[in-house]
């Protein structure tokens, strides 16, 4: 029988059925952070319970954590405890740790995939919502929270309710200036933010398949806003290639199984989907959303909704809100619109091939004096590539900030966040009220949309800027990995 | 471990609006918590006090009128966005034990049954009814899970459907993990026993970065 990519993992992994839809799934690898574990460590404590499989098991701390200067202490005395707490339960339950100051710390969704810790064809949980970005690199991965994962550190399973299962065919090519996380914000705004609820989404079609695989992990992660249960796409080579040589990535006669294994991770001719949306990317423009919630978005050339004109009254009401709350006129055109500053971070828009794009648009410009601009690598390591590849000085002589490693101002738990009514650019993946602290008013947009719009001091459309070539930005160092990884896709390989 | 739910009996809030998303419902500096208990006071915060920590005047639930109610009514998509377990906590703690809305983000809906929260989807016409009835500050709504019939006080039925294992799982309260060794053991280790090589994470080594 014909099968999805998706319905093959979660077959292999299937250990028991109850109800009517609720599945028994083995946990390949438990991604886990200072946020939403400790009451389940305690959970565990309490009833003297251990971590089944510490070796599948990881932990970093990545929400709480300041991106300024690591020699300084943490001065949030919450945030410090947490990050203390997920230091001892590590250490009691014998979990591989990135700490506040390894190396290898960063953004959960960043590091799984590049330590090689994400492999196509296994079982991810994380209690984050985000974790759906594994599946760029055709694992199954999903969400999950606080009271599961107890049950996962106890018992290496999860119930699951099945997914439906969905399809969005992204078809053309990206051009120019129109990236995936427009094409991901276009497909929220047509489905909207309960759209694909109870469904898995499986990204396919040649736009998917000709971007490189840090730009599918910007689609995964972002269907969770359309509310997909997860998201996936077929494991390729482009796949292989990111994770050959990763740290945890199987290595000699294991790397050439895991290969045999992974090619039949394609999605059958015949296999059915409950849902389809296709949507032809070649003529996209940039988007940015202009309310509070991802669904609420434009293009960058058009204007905000005027409330006389939607017809059903709780979406009227929300559309009212949303304005007022975003100190924006009904009607009045997006682009323009001053600002006060510029994130360029997340686990949606802060991997390496994030950064060369923006550094292609702000090289040798300057950062408004009116705006705060600052880019926060998602993980250390893409950090360290970055500089010696010499982009930090790059973004350093536009005038970014160039932080460390953490969630930063996309959840506003440590110190960077945007004031009361000061309006920000985000590459990150919502703009719920408050969502970059009290009052703080937050347009998603693409990581060349944020840049523009850091350059010029108001949401600017990035087509007003000329590119510069991967060649004229005279890259310092540039590893094989990053030839082959970043590089390459961007030339459109 | 929750304890069973098998009737939910008290006063109806309307919350008339969609996509309530978790941040709202707690924002993230509430989550920097290492126990569960005491988050009622942060529930719906940012709409309920301001930057300061004021309280704002005239929030739904702040009302006199509906400050112990035990139901929230609220529209689509309720519990949309981040998995934080916490918003669960927040309405519990809060003393709301039911909540009725035509749809609910996937990961609030599982952490609502985990700790026995009672989750009811209705259609979008019987919740805005539901909602219009509610605001008026008296409807007391008398809710049995085992039936699946909640009762208002007009003598009308109205009909829900929860999952078998989702009912029997509010009723009985289980231990979950308890119930997956016992039931299931053999199976994980059949798995374990089989599991491929490559599945497993060797120790690291220096990357190439």
């Amino acid at each position: 029988m014909s099968r999805t990519v998706l319905e093959k993992i979660w077959d292999d992994h299937v250990l028991a059925r109850r109800g009517e839809d609720e599945y028994l799934l083995y946990v390949d690898r438990h991604l886990t952070h200072e946020v939403t574990s400790p009451i389940a460590f305690e959970g565990l404590r309490a009833r003297g319970r251990r971590v089944r499989r510490p070796d599948l098991t990881f932990a970093l701390m990545d929400h709480n954590v300041p991106t300024v200067d690591r020699a300084l202490s943490v001065r949030d005395e919450h945030s410090r405890e947490q990050m203390r707490a997920l230091a001892r339960n590590a250490m009691e339950f014998s979990i591989t740790l990135f700490d506040y100051f390894s190396p290898w710390q960063g953004i959960v969704h960043v590091v799984g995939p590049e330590l090689g810790l994400t492999l196509p064809g296994i079982t991810i949980v994380c209690g984050d919502s985000h974790t759906s970005t594994h599946g760029a690199l055709g694992a199954l991965a999903f969400g999950i929270g606080t009271s599961e994962g107890e049950h996962v550190f106890a018992t290496q399973t999860v119930w699951l309710r099945k997914p439906r299962q969905m399809e969005v065919v992204l078809e053309g090519r990206f051009q120019g200036y129109a990236t995936p996380k427009d094409a991901i914000l276009y497909v929220i705004r047509e489905l909207g933010t309960g759209g694909m609820i109870g469904h898995a989404t499986e990204f396919r079609g040649e736009a998917v398949k000709s971007v490189g695989v840090e730009e599918r992990m910007t689609l995964c992660n972002m269907a969770i806003e359309g509310g997909a249960r997860t998201a996936i796409v077929e494991p390729d080579d482009k796949v292989y290639r990111y994770l050959e040589g990763a740290p945890y990535a199987p290595s000699g006669e294991d790397w050439e199984e895991a290969k045999r294994y992974w090619d039949t991770l394609k999605t059958d001719g015949g296999a059915r989907f409950d849902r389809s949306y296709r949507l032809n990317v070649s003529k996209l423009e940039p988007q940015i959303t202009w309310g509070t919630n991802p669904a609420m978005c434009i293009g960058v050339s058009e204007s905000v909704p005027d409330p006389k004109e939607v017809e059903d009254q709780t979406q009227r009401r929300m559309v009212e809100r949303a304005l007022s709350y975003m100190g924006l006129k009904p009607g009045q055109r997006i682009e323009g619109t001053p600002i006060d500053a510029v994130f360029i971070g997340s686990c949606t828009n802060a991997r390496l091939s994030d950064l060369v794009m923006v550094a292609r648009l702000v090289k040798g410009r300057k950062v408004s004096p009116d705006v705060r601009a600052m880019i926060v690598p998602g993980s250390m390591l893409v950090k360290r590539r970055a500089e010696r590849m010499g982009l930090h000085r790059i973004f350093m002589e536009s005038g970014f900030e160039w932080r460390n490693s953490g969630c930063s101002m996309c959840i506003a738990m440590n110190e960077d966040r945007l004031g009361p009514g000061e309006r920000g650019v985000l590459t990150s993946n919502r703009n719920f009220e408050n969502r970059a602290g009290p009052g703080s008013r937050v347009h998603l947009a693409s990581p060349l949309t944020a840049a523009a719009s850091a350059l010029e001091g108001k949401i600017a459309d990035p087509r007003n800027f000329d590119l510069v070539s991967l060649d004229e930005l005279e890259l310092e160092w540039v590893s094989p990995w990053v030839e082959r990884n970043i590089l390459e896709p961007l030339r459109g390989g | 471990m929750p304890e069973p739910v098998r009737r939910v009996f008290g006063k109806a809030a309307p919350l008339e609006m969609d996509d309530v998303d978790t941040d709202q419902i707690i924002p993230a500096q509430f989550l920097k918590v290492l126990t569960r208990k005491g988050l009622g006071k942060y529930l719906f915060y940012r709409w309920r006090y301001d930057e300061n920590g004021r309280p704002r005047e005239g929030f739904i639930l702040d009302r006199p009128e509906f400050r112990d109610s035990v139901i929230l009514v609220a529209g689509r998509n309720f519990g949309i966005g981040s998995s934080r377990e916490n918003a669960v906590w927040a309405l519990m703690d809060f003393g709301i034990k039911c909540v009725i809305a035509s749809s609910f983000g996937d990961i609030f809906y599982g952490n609502s049954v985990k700790n026995g929260l009672l989750c009811i989807r209705l259609d979008d016409e019987t919740v805005r009814r539901l909602r219009v009835e509610a605001s008026k500050g008296n409807l007391t709504l008398d809710i049995d899970v085992e039936s699946e019939m909640i009762r208002l006080p007009s003598g009308e039925v109205l009909r829900f459907r929860l999952e078998p294992n989702v009912k029997s799982w509010l009723l009985e309260g289980l231990d979950e993990i308890e119930a997956t060794f016992r039931d299931h053991g053999e199976k994980i280790r059949e798995y374990e026993a089989k599991m491929k090589s490559f599945k497993i994470p060797r120790r690291a080594v220096l990357p190439t970065e």
